[in-house]
């Protein structure tokens, strides 16, 4: 594309910008649903912006890539409005539709001035589009993103929520098991209950599977790791929260769970851990 | 073995999360259908381990699932295919304890004690499939 006909853009675009965003709101009003006053006047604002931007850089440049640094003002203000519309419970289509549907009054300017150049106005209307759907894309690039990032951070939070060690008593540890027993997870647990068996000086730690609902060899298998570590560090273990299904398929896988305390409840295996650590509880009305 | 009803629902096991998905789908499907909660853990703890062979020594398949009418018992299907080196000796895999991976080496055979069918058919470097149903009269 030659430097001439972007700057017919960018002289097109100068002086016309109110008439733009008006045709645009228009449109949109026809075309979107969830339409209303608060975010007509947030959009007629940040388009009106957005317009100021590509009148002032596209002169600068003959690329429409927008990784090239002279775009970088202009895709923040497309950051924001696509934040904005995520706020608005807007979909990434309807995000981008918005930026989409600038093109048309522009082409229509476009015809207007260039009636008798019909192969400027070709090119024109080419470099055009290309502008305008990588300016939209890009927002639903950022749509996209937000999303992930929530996920994530999501991910990370549940990674540390659900693995807390507790102290019952003196010397006596538990740790809550709840959802699946994967990998990663698991490693967590591992980690923070042998450290927490450090700090500590616990002799008990009771793991409760109560939350867990299925308990396959591979669950098993960590459990045990975790036991015979615990072990090595001076401390015993007990499982505790087995549910008469749970203890019937570890029965049929054949995991031998017989070197290791098992409880039914966290009650019955805390009194297992008193009697051990020595302590006991009375009933002090009998 | 006969195959099952059409309809059969497919699920891809190529990620720890497959596996998550699997187990929550086999839970819903038994769950509707009716089967007890005993029944129910057994079999989803048996998809469980045969979806991380899959995972693991087919480097990632499909299962099927697909419910059986045989009235006057229903039953479910799990299908598990994978495309991976095959079992060089399916007696041996089958044996309590024993595992190439590291693993506790129960998983195949507690599959076979927890369900009511099981199947195995491979082929050395063409892949494996395990079929395992579960029934109950209704």
């Amino acid at each position: 594309m030659s430097q001439d006909s972007t700057l017919q853009l960018a002289g097109l675009i100068k002086g016309n910008e109110a008439a733009l965003v008006d045709e645009l709101i228009t449109a949109m009003r026809n075309k979107l649903m969830r339409f209303d006053k608060a975010s007509e006047s947030e959009i007629r604002q940040q388009t009106a912006q957005l317009l100021k931007l590509l009148e002032l850089n596209i002169p600068k440049t003959t690329t429409h890539n927008l990784n090239d640094s002279i775009w970088a003002e202009t895709k923040q203000l497309l950051t924001e409005f696509s934040h904005a519309r995520v706020k608005q419970g807007y979909t990434p289509a309807e995000t981008a539709s918005i930026i989409f549907s600038l093109k048309e009054p522009i082409f229509k300017l476009l015809r207007a001035s260039l009636t008798d150049q019909p192969q400027q106005l070709v090119e024109e209307l080419a470099t055009t589009t290309a502008l305008f759907d990588s300016l939209g894309l890009y927002t639903i690039d950022v749509f996209q993103k937000a999303r992930e990032m929530v996920i994530s951070r999501q991910q990370q939070e549940l990674l540390e929520l659900s693995t807390p060690v507790v102290q019952l008593w003196q010397n006596v540890l538990a740790l809550p098991l709840i959802g699946t027993l994967d990998s990663a997870r698991t490693q967590v647990v591992m980690e923070n209950l042998l450290q927490k068996i450090v700090e500590t000086g616990a002799l008990i730690a009771i793991i409760d599977i109560t939350g867990v609902p299925t308990v396959d060899t591979l669950v098993a298998q960590h459990l045990l790791k975790t036991i015979a570590a615990a072990r090595l560090m001076g401390a015993d273990c007990i499982i505790s929260g087995i549910r008469p299904q749970i203890a019937q398929t570890i029965v049929h896988l054949g995991v031998n769970l017989e070197d290791v305390i098992t409880k039914a409840t966290l009650a019955d295996a805390f009194v297992i851990a008193l009697k051990k650590t020595g302590a006991s509880i009375t009933n002090s009305a009998a | 073995m006969k195959t099952a009803e059409s309809g059969a629902v497919v699920m891809p096991l190529y990620s720890d999360e497959d596996v998550v998905r699997l187990r929550k789908l086999v839970r819903e499907e038994l769950a509707a259908l009716g089967f007890g909660i005993v029944d129910q853990t057994k079999m989803i703890t048996a998809a469980s381990e045969l979806a991380r062979n899959t995972l693991k020594y087919g480097k990632g398949g499909e299962c099927h699932l697909g419910k059986l009418n045989e009235s006057p018992k229903i039953g479910v299907e799990l299908v598990f295919t994978d495309d991976g080196p095959g079992i060089e000796d399916t007696a041996l895999a089958l044996t309590d304890g024993y595992t190439s991976g590291g693993g506790l080496g129960l998983g195949l055979s507690g599959a076979k004690k927890l369900s009511d069918e099981f199947h195995l058919e491979t082929r050395l470097g063409e892949g494996t499939t395990v079929t395992i149903r579960k029934w109950k009269f209704s």
